[in-house]
């Protein structure tokens, strides 16, 4: 398996180095630079020339490409024009925020998605399942930046129970009991929001898996040898349908990533969604590249993440 | 001699197929003994597994009205707890896709070893095992340390099968229904099965019902025979006397389309047209008459009855009696039985 694992790792360098020209080439391509807007208008067009001169603004792309290249080779991601500051100090402070917030939401996303999955698929056809089959059609149609804009705005603003912005209070000891309760109470409703939206195709997913496991051979068997509904259920059932939940777990990664720019921005959230965001209004595109980077090299770790859990939970599949 | 474990009493199984019952099972009633082999004989969908899934109660949303009678109990009013009690202990059943009877994420040990925990709790986990390797050693699988350990995906499927016997045998059942055991099985495997079947029967002497549409494996293995077309039991004997004598029109269609080897054979006989759909059954006369066109009106009862023409042994309707392959087909004397 680790063979399998260096393989399709090995097998990233070229899709990551695609990715990465792709990234930079229409990162190019956005009207204006950092220096368009941003400096004080009284600035002499002559000194902002030069500093575009002297910055390598005026290269062209592979020139510039390769430049950046060798940089982020040397764990330089370059400077942010914007925040004066290494991009990858700047990543690395949102990376660990939209962390906490994505596996929140993960958890609160299977929280949710199990045992309304298994109510769905064992009464399928109830009313109960009516209900639930309707919540995730609600939750299919329904964008998640409106949905997060109605949580924002009842839970937020009109009941004032969770905060509307920020991950932590000011003011706060970090590494008190207390900061980490607030950095919580923070991520509790944008990870709510997300999670509510995001768990309706795991709904649907493993309530279908249910219902076609029933239907298999093997619980025939299970039931013939006089095991009782809840044996049948838990030992024969249950697993096998979620075993391609399981495996769903890597694209659920890459789900969040998308999901989490519109919920950071909502939110105001300081994570790598919302930083995401400032730095394409600010043209920062250092960070820009830097972050899509990222978010794509997360996308194909999910996928392989995935193949991974499923070989090692699938007695069927063995990566050899 | 004759002791019966099972008795069935006009057992009719429906199915509701858009606000309507329609049986698949109509009326039949058959008895099972201790060490005997019954086979029910039948095209596809006239029944046979309806009604062998009837007996164990594995239909979960069928009407079954009658009686079945398990070792003098009426089982047929019995809930589901009291039928998990039998079914697995007392009963057995062996599957017709050893492909997919399977649990594919169950090691084949755990799974023969549920069968033994659910019926009982106490016996501890070694002797569990030991219990498990020594059926797998009964049916004759190689390395049973090992297979222990395997998953299905990893056995041919003769080996599959054999672990499915195994499972159904666990317990000892004084009643085994087999349903194809053999159909999804190739030639050589298939009498390597059925040999396993009998020895373990004659071995535990107990009732076994067999359900195939393969004549050959009737004459090999079974006691007696039971034909049925849809739905209906057609016609009941020792097997002797089935192959010998066979009376009902359906039966002796079915023996004189079994192709010989030894025999030049002009044509095969081919019973025309298909089984009727449960929705398009004709209920009343005689249900085989649509497919002995050439056979007049006059010849069947208007309602067929299993009429005994000599001792155990019963056939439906009297068109037998005037029954006549059409013209030109002789009737080929198939020595199944040697």
């Amino acid at each position: 398996m680790w063979k399998f694992t260096l393989r399709r790792i090995v097998t990233m360098i070229p899709q990551v180095l695609l990715l990465s020209i792709i990234v930079f080439i229409l990162a190019k391509m956005m009207p204006g630079d950092a220096l368009s807007g941003m400096v004080d208008p009284n600035i002499d067009p002559n000194t902002i020339a030069e500093k575009r001169e002297a910055l390598g603004l005026n290269d062209p792309w592979y020139q510039q490409y390769t430049r950046w290249l060798g940089g982020v080779f040397q764990g330089d991601l370059g400077q942010s024009f914007h925040f004066k500051m290494d991009v990858s100090e700047l990543v690395w402070q949102r990376i660990v925020n939209s962390f906490w917030l994505s596996l929140l939401t993960l958890v609160l996303t299977y929280l949710i998605a199990i045992p309304l999955g298994i109510t769905s698929g064992r009464y399928n056809d109830s009313w109960s399942d009516r209900l639930i089959t309707g919540y995730t059609y609600i939750g299919f149609a329904m964008p998640i930046f409106i949905f997060a804009l109605v949580m924002l705005w009842v839970f937020g603003f009109y009941l004032d129970l969770f905060p509307t912005g920020g991950s932590v209070e000011p003011g706060i000891e970090p590494g008190t009991f207390e900061y980490i309760m607030s950095k919580i109470y923070h991520m509790l409703l944008p990870a709510l929001s997300m999670a509510l939206i995001t768990t309706v195709s795991t709904v649907q997913y493993l309530r279908s898996e249910i219902i076609d496991t029933k239907q298999k051979d093997f619980i025939l068997t299970a039931r013939a040898k006089g095991a009782s509904e809840s044996r049948v259920y838990n030992r024969h059932i249950l697993r096998n349908s979620l075993l391609p939940i399981a495996a769903f777990l890597g694209y659920e990664i890459t789900g969040l990533i998308g999901g989490s720019i519109f919920i950071e921005n909502i939110f105001g959230y300081p994570g790598m969604g919302q930083l995401f965001l400032n730095s394409i209004l600010l043209r920062d595109y250092s960070v820009v590249t830097a972050l899509v980077l990222l978010f794509g090299i997360l996308s194909i770790l999910g996928a392989l993440l995935s193949d991974i859990i499923l070989s090692l939970v699938d007695p069927r599949i063995r990566i050899k | 001699m004759s002791e019966p474990i099972l008795e069935i009493n006009h057992l009719t199984t429906s199915f509701r197929i858009k606000d309507e019952h329609y049986a698949a099972v109509d009326d039949v009633s058959l008895t099972v003994n201790k060490n005997e082999l019954l086979a029910i004989v039948g095209e596809s969908g006239c029944g046979k597994s309806a009604l062998a899934f009837s007996i164990m109660r594995l239909h979960n949303r069928a009407k079954i009205e009658g009686e079945i009678k398990f070792k003098g109990q009426n089982i047929a009013g019995f809930n589901t707890s009291q039928l998990n009690a039998l079914r697995g202990k007392d009963m057995g059943m062996i599957f017709q896709d050893p492909l997919t009877a399977l649990n594919p994420l169950m090691m084949i040990g755990d799974q023969i070893g549920e069968i033994l925990l659910i019926h009982n709790k106490n016996l501890s986990v070694n002797k569990r095992k030991g219990r498990v390797i020594e059926l797998l050693n009964k049916v004759g699988i190689p390395g049973a340390e090992h297979v222990y350990n395997q998953f299905p995906h990893e056995l041919s499927g003769g080996m599959r099968q054999r672990v499915v016997i195994a499972m159904a045998i666990a317990n000892n059942p004084e009643l085994l229904i087999a349903d194809e055991p053999t159909t999804a099985l190739d030639v050589t495997i298939q009498s390597q099965i059925l040999d396993l079947m009998k020895e373990l029967k004659e071995e535990s002497q107990a009732g076994v019902i067999l359900i195939t549409h393969d004549l050959g494996v009737v004459a090999e293995m079974a006691d007696r025979v039971a034909v049925m077309y849809a739905g209906q039991i057609v016609e009941i004997a020792d097997v002797y006397t089935l192959f010998e004598n066979p009376l009902h029109p359906y039966t002796r269609s079915l023996l004189n389309s079994v192709p010989t080897a030894n025999e030049e054979q002009s044509k095969l006989h081919v019973i025309q047209g298909v089984v009727p759909s449960l929705q398009n059954l004709p209920r009343e006369g005689c249900r085989f008459s649509a497919r002995i066109p050439w056979i007049s009106e006059s010849a069947h009862e208007k309602n067929p009855v299993l009429h005994e023409v000599s001792p155990g042994h019963f056939v439906r309707c009297t068109c037998y009696k005037d029954f006549h392959f059409p013209d030109g087909q002789k009737e080929e004397h198939n020595h199944v039985i040697s």
